[in-house]
């Protein structure tokens, strides 16, 4: 057969138009910022100068004392946090979303909304009602632990090094538990109604049925769900800022990577901001998140089972 | 997080840089600073004041955000549109604005001799060789109680450590009120209102300050150390739960009068006075024995500086000489009661709690927070540390010991004085 050149194809302009927009705002949102950031964790003010000192600073960050305590207490904690998420804030969102899906459960639209608004509630909000809640001055949880006769529970949880980042962790699982909540019960739904009814003649009914049938079927929900909570945890910083402060106190204890690097960033009262100790700081934010997203996307999602109907 | 932030600051100083001022014809003075409180103060008595005095200089009062001043400030020098007059933090922002030339040399400027050398000693040069901002206004720690309370319990205001403690006992076993309105969460309340606050009676003022800074006492020295043991012993007069008590929650417990005694700062007084319902008192922290010098942290806070690229310095330092003279300073003192002249002149002020704090200038030696000058350069930072371990302190969770030795060694790590 000859050789057929088929007529060139005029270069699709249209394509690049149309990306055009959408390239140009997240690179200059998105992208440039984080070069930016990149590119100032590699230099050092020096005489009021920036001097490039190549890994310096991620020198500094670990092997000097004084920044490498600071920066372990706040991973540890902010591993601290997301733990407590993936106990409680999935497993209780897999469980809400399950009970809501059950056909039996009357005002379910009103549940779902309810749990789902304080999600959309701003951290200040949030943090500032949990601080008045938990108030041993004029908080409602004493008075409430009291009318079930528990007073002697009650401790000033916030104040408490022992117990403040578990309580903080906990009000920010109040808060989000909508997300896992709404993902899993959108998952729940689209389930087909004769995959169920199948199982339902093999006489796979109830709690097996959820543990076989249901579940397997929405683990990649699951999946998403775990990814979208390490993400959000590690970049975490707004409700202890809110509730806690910049100091994240009692005694550095709710300290997590976001409040650290605020305070090498911007600095904190007399403390000068370091803004290229700060890039440091987020620089290794972005390569932990990064790795953990790609721990997820190359060795767990690609073995999860998807089944197609 | 990291990319939110950034854009955030980008966002922040692209708009605020922009915002320059506009220049209007002759001279119009424009001045910076992050007291947008005090800008029905300026407006309606400070400005006209001066404005009368001397005409043909106009003066805007163009404040912006406590916590954006900073960094707005910054980008408006860089860009030359700063006012020409600047609003000055105590020493090392300020020290490094003169640093990097944006502030001009006022040493020379009539009127700085009508301060002390502590007043100065916020804006000079760590030679202190070079003044570059005229102090304003300072603030004084001290306790405030509740009169009533302590008239109905027959208490006397305590003069001793041990009248102090025998008058919390007494309070404590009345339980009608809370002995001190005082919690640890928010950290500063014990360092600045605690540690900060009965120190200088230990450490001498600025004796110790000073021995501090040259390296020739240590914070694990007994008179460093001592605050830190009397501290502790605060913890059984605090409230339920105070740590969790917030700075706001203090200022309520005592305002409505459930506390007798509030550590204080003099800034409170200006709050206090409008929602307290019960008469009030004050008293500088007690000595050891009837009779020794007493100590008091009366802090300068707020100061004055010229914009070296100012296009009208002649016209700016006027007006830096009038807020420099006694005129200003009783002007100022009154519309802000708890925020002190720092002129050696005295000021005549109407209000009582106010007078009671000054008076205290009178016989007892005045000194700033210990941990402001030169000490909070590096990392770790201080004065947070400080914070820190005051909680810490107080909680229990360290030993006063314990908490000195982490200061220092944090200290000891980045600040070699020169011996």
């Amino acid at each position: 057969m000859a050789a057929q050149t088929r007529p060139k194809r005029p270069f699709r302009w249209h394509i690049a138009v149309f990306l055009a927009p959408a390239v140009l705002v997240y690179t200059a949102i998105m992208i440039l910022p984080l070069a930016g950031t990149l590119q100032l964790s590699l230099f050092r003010n020096v005489d009021q100068s920036q001097v490039f000192v190549g890994l310096d600073n991620f020198r500094t960050l670990f092997g000097d004392p004084n920044w490498s305590v600071n920066f372990w207490n706040a991973l540890r904690n902010n591993v601290w946090f997301f733990i407590i998420h993936m106990l409680v804030q999935n497993p209780v969102g897999v469980l809400l979303a399950a009970l809501l899906s059950s056909p039996k459960l009357r005002f379910s639209a009103f549940y779902r909304t309810a749990i789902f608004v304080p999600t959309i509630l701003s951290f200040v909000i949030v943090g500032f009602a949990w601080k008045l809640i938990l108030s041993p001055l004029w908080g409602v949880a004493p008075h409430l632990l009291d009318f079930v006769g528990l007073k002697s529970l009650f401790t000033p949880w916030l104040g408490k090094e022992q117990y403040a980042l578990t309580a903080l962790s906990l009000v920010s699982v109040w808060q989000f538990i909508g997300i896992p909540m709404m993902l899993i019960y959108a998952a729940l739904l689209s389930i087909p109604d004769e995959v169920i009814e199948a199982a339902e003649c093999d006489g796979i009914t109830g709690l097996s049925q959820f543990w076989k049938i249901k579940l397997p079927l929405i683990l990649p929900s699951i999946g998403i769900i775990s990814i979208l909570t390490f993400v959000g945890n590690f970049n975490a910083f707004d409700l202890i800022y809110t509730a806690q402060g910049a100091l994240a106190g009692p005694n550095y204890s709710t300290d997590i990577l976001g409040t650290f690097l605020y305070r090498a960033f911007f600095g904190f009262q007399l403390q000068v901001g370091d803004p290229n100790m700060g890039a440091t700081i987020a620089t290794i934010m972005f390569l932990i998140i990064l790795g953990g997203v790609c721990v997820y996307l190359f060795l767990i999602q690609t073995r999860l089972r998807r089944y197609q109907f | 997080m990291t990319t939110k932030l950034l854009t955030a600051l980008l966002l922040g100083t692209s708009i605020l840089g922009s915002a320059g001022l506009a220049h209007a014809e002759d001279v119009t003075l424009n001045i910076e600073s992050w007291r947008g409180d005090d800008l029905a103060i300026w407006k309606d008595k400070l400005i006209p004041a001066f404005e009368a005095k001397n005409p043909g200089i106009k003066v805007v009062f163009a404040p912006s955000a406590p916590t954006e001043y900073d960094a707005a400030l910054g980008a408006k020098l860089a860009a030359g549109s700063a006012g020409d007059l600047i609003t000055c933090r105590p020493f090392d922002k300020s020290l490094e604005l003169f640093k990097k030339g944006n502030l001009a040399d006022l040493s020379a400027l009539p009127g700085m001799e009508n301060f002390s050398p502590v007043a100065k000693s916020a804006w000079q040069t760590d030679d202190g060789k070079a003044s570059f901002c005229v102090p304003m206004a300072s603030v004084i720690h001290g306790f405030i109680y509740n009169k009533d309370a302590f008239d109905k319990l027959g208490i006397k205001v305590p003069q001793t450590r041990d009248e102090f403690f025998a008058a919390l006992d007494k309070i404590k076993a009345d339980g009608t009120y809370i002995p001190m309105a005082m919690g640890t969460k928010d950290l500063w309340e014990a360092a600045t209102m605690g540690y900060q606050n009965i120190g200088p009676n230990y450490w001498k003022g600025e004796d110790g300050r000073a021995a501090l800074i040259k390296g020739d006492q240590k914070l694990t020295d007994k008179d460093w150390v001592a605050p830190y043991e009397e501290l502790a012993k605060w913890k059984p007069y605090l409230g339920d739960g105070f740590e969790a008590q917030t700075y706001p929650d203090s200022q309520n417990l005592f305002t409505l009068g459930r506390a007798a005694i509030y550590p204080a700062g003099s800034w409170e007084i200006g709050l206090f006075n409008t929602q307290a319902q019960f008469k009030m008192g004050a008293f500088p922290p007690p000595v050891e024995k009837a009779g020794d010098t007493c100590y008091i942290s009366d802090h300068t806070d707020i100061g004055m500086g010229l914009n070296a690229a100012s296009k009208h310095a002649d016209a700016a330092k006027t007006f830096l000489s009038w807020v420099a003279s006694p005129d200003f300073a009783t002007i100022y003192a009154n519309a802000l009661p708890g925020f002190f002249s720092l002129n050696s002149s005295p000021v005549k002020m109407e209000d009582p709690l106010a007078q009671e704090f000054v008076s205290w200038r009178g016989k007892c030696k005045s000194t700033i927070r210990s941990t402001y000058q030169i000490l909070s350069r590096g990392t770790p930072n201080l004065e947070n540390e400080t914070w820190v371990e005051s909680a810490n302190v107080i909680n229990g969770t360290d030993t006063p010991e314990a908490a000195a030795k982490k200061l220092q060694t944090g200290l000891d790590s980045w600040y070699h004085p020169a011996k």
